[in-house]
């Protein structure tokens, strides 16, 4: 026969007061350990880029023209690494974009409840399936596809690589994108069509400006994943420096480069050990840049309809 | 005829009829993309099973690597991921958890809790790789854990904390103010009315965001080849300062050898992967629908 009486009392005030303050600040050591991982990685990037940079000029790093790290006469220009990174997140976002911000039109203003209710989920497993598997997806089936198309492809291509990237990032601006399209108003919606505009009308004149800054926010976080994916990439663009226009050849990312030296028995604190450092440095730089700016867009932006 | 002014500029000249295929046109593109993009899926899914099925089979699951695709199987690399996964639960959800509880029940608004929510948005978005490199570089060499499950699961586990930090937050938001007010009027305290209140209220939307975020810790194949995860592993680790393999670096490991053989062998671990994943969103799945239900 406990009665709360009794349960409260067995609480006693001492064991509250002591506790308390011991599970605050429990909790807050929690929370300032995602703190330490930002300085962290912040700490081991620069540290390393530092020594990197003292035996290696930056002009050479951030301009050179050609990447040859493991072999003498070795060479430190990132530029064939970056347009490598560039032409491949190019070639995603010109897919995922369009195809992305359609789909988000259909499922915001056309799709029945039904639809929507098939698509949404699939859109979702879609952006569940592991970036391997799509590296697996890009050998088997794009290239093989691609080659009737272009029969001079080669079997690692920055064109399969570009491919399978729009794919993986498109359930991504298709969500985000369909989010900021519901947000907008049906009283906008109604406006415009008792002003006698058409459904496209209303669409493209109305519903999507309004929604324009969640819109362009999810293109920005695709387009920084696209910059950050990794295995996709390394499986289906392969691992050749490259620094001509080129869809048709082998390429080599940002990442996929680290990669290449994480999995390579490169001895620690030599200089080739060092320039994943830079590189990865250099990819956290643009990535970081590219969240904030999405995050500034939103919130600078953002139409608060009542 | 101040109308016709109106009327004179180039898009209001377009006939009803015009405007109107128009629309119907443009209805159908996006009807059309939208259905294009989720056949892949469709294509994706036949090509792994059409590809790897007649792999799959007990022996598959129950043999170690081999360089011979008939002896090949993926014992040591599922044991992997399951101590690597039950490790990361163990370091991430109650961290995790406790980072959203202290921002959104204790913590005051002020710049430092603003620089924090920042800071944990942007570690979100931080690439997979970096972290990986952050793993070799503190875990591996710098606390010399060398290339084990432990350090595999505590890069694994900083990878995923923004994630589950996200989620339970989004969850403890939703739970209405009434519900702590009732607690702190009978005198319970802030913690009291977090353990007993709160944290039960918004489990099922905690639950989701966890089983979300293990998911994506299991199909990360980056962090672990940065760290070292070794490809050929023939044995079961048996504690958390082995060495071991996963399946996405099976995974990841077959499909850049040339033979077809072993491209059939991916898709087969492939199929496995995706049956854990699916089976571990469809309780995500499950415990959503009961919870809306519950709302209601």
């Amino acid at each position: 026969m406990t009665t709360p009486a009794v349960h409260l009392k067995s609480i006693s005030k001492g064991r509250v007061r002591w506790l308390e303050p011991l599970i605050h600040s429990g909790l807050g050591f929690c929370t300032l350990i995602s703190i330490i991982t930002t300085a962290t990685i912040v700490f081991v990037l620069a540290k390393e880029s530092f020594g990197f940079f003292q035996e290696i000029t930056p002009s050479e790093f951030f301009f050179g023209t050609s990447w040859v790290p493991m072999f003498k006469p070795s060479s430190f220009g990132v530029l064939p690494l970056l347009w490598g990174t560039l032409i491949v997140t190019f070639g995603a976002a010109l897919i995922s974009i369009p195809i992305g911000l359609a789909s988000a039109i259909y499922l915001s203003e056309y799709a029945s409840a039904g639809k929507r209710a098939v698509i949404k989920p699939l859109l979702e497993l879609l952006a569940g399936i592991p970036t391997v598997v799509y590296g697996y997806f890009a050998l088997t089936f794009i290239t093989p596809a691609l080659k009737v198309v272009f029969p001079d492809l080669q079997v690692f291509n920055a064109l399969s690589g570009a491919v399978v990237v729009g794919i993986m990032v498109l359930p991504m601006i298709a969500t985000l994108s369909d989010n900021a399209l519901k947000a907008v108003p049906d009283s906008l919606r109604q406006g415009a069509y008792a002003l006698g505009a058409t459904s496209y009308e209303v669409t493209s004149q109305v519903v999507v400006p309004a929604g324009l800054s969640g819109v362009m926010a999810s293109f920005i976080l695709a387009i920084s994943r696209a910059i950050g994916e990794t295995m996709a990439v390394t499986l289906a663009a392969g691992a050749t420096p490259n620094l001509s226009f080129t869809f048709l050849e082998s390429i080599q990312t940002m990442t996929a480069y680290i990669v290449q030296v994480s999995m390579g028995d490169t001895p620690a604190g030599g200089v080739a050990y060092q320039t994943m450092f830079a590189v990865a440095g250099l990819l956290f730089v643009i990535t970081l840049t590219l969240n904030i700016i999405s995050q500034w867009i939103l919130e600078r932006y953002r139409e608060v309809y009542q | 005829m101040p109308l016709s002014i109106e009327l004179s500029k180039p898009k209001q000249r377009e006939s009803l009829n015009k405007r109107h295929f128009k629309a119907k046109i443009f209805a159908r593109f996006c009807a059309c993309v939208t259905w294009m993009g989720t056949a892949l899926l469709l294509i994706l899914l036949y090509q792994i099973f059409s590809d790897g099925l007649s792999w799959l089979d007990w022996d598959f699951l129950n043999n170690f690597p081999s360089r011979f695709p008939e002896r090949a199987g993926i014992k040591s690399a599922l044991a992997g991921t399951i101590w690597l996964i039950s490790l990361v639960a163990f370091f991430a959800i109650p961290v995790g958890v406790a980072t959203a509880i202290y921002i959104e029940e204790f913590s005051k608004k002020n710049l430092l809790s603003r620089i924090i929510e920042l800071n944990i948005s942007n570690l979100a978005g931080v690439p997979s790789i970096v972290y990986g490199i952050i793993g070799l570089t503190i875990f591996v060499r710098g606390l010399s854990l060398e290339r084990s499950l432990i350090s595999g699961a505590l890069t694994m586990s900083l990878l995923i904390l923004p994630v589950i930090i996200i989620a339970s937050r989004e969850a403890i938001k939703t739970v209405p103010i009434s519900i702590r007010s009732a607690a702190f009027a009978l005198g319970a305290t802030r913690w009291q009315t977090v353990w007993s209140h709160v944290l039960p209220a918004s489990f099922p939307g905690i639950l989701t965001g966890v089983i979300l975020a293990l998911s994506r810790a299991i199909g990360e194949t980056a962090p672990l080849l940065m760290i070292g995860a070794l490809t050929y592993v023939a044995f079961v680790p048996e504690g958390p300062m082995d060495s071991f393999t996963a399946l996405p670096i099976q995974i990841f490991n077959w499909v850049s050898r040339p033979q077809e053989e072993f491209h059939q062998l991916a898709a087969a671990a492939i199929i496995v992967l995706l049956t854990v994943l699916l089976a571990m969103n469809s309780v995500a799945i499950f415990v959503r629908h009961k919870m809306e239900k519950k709302l209601q």
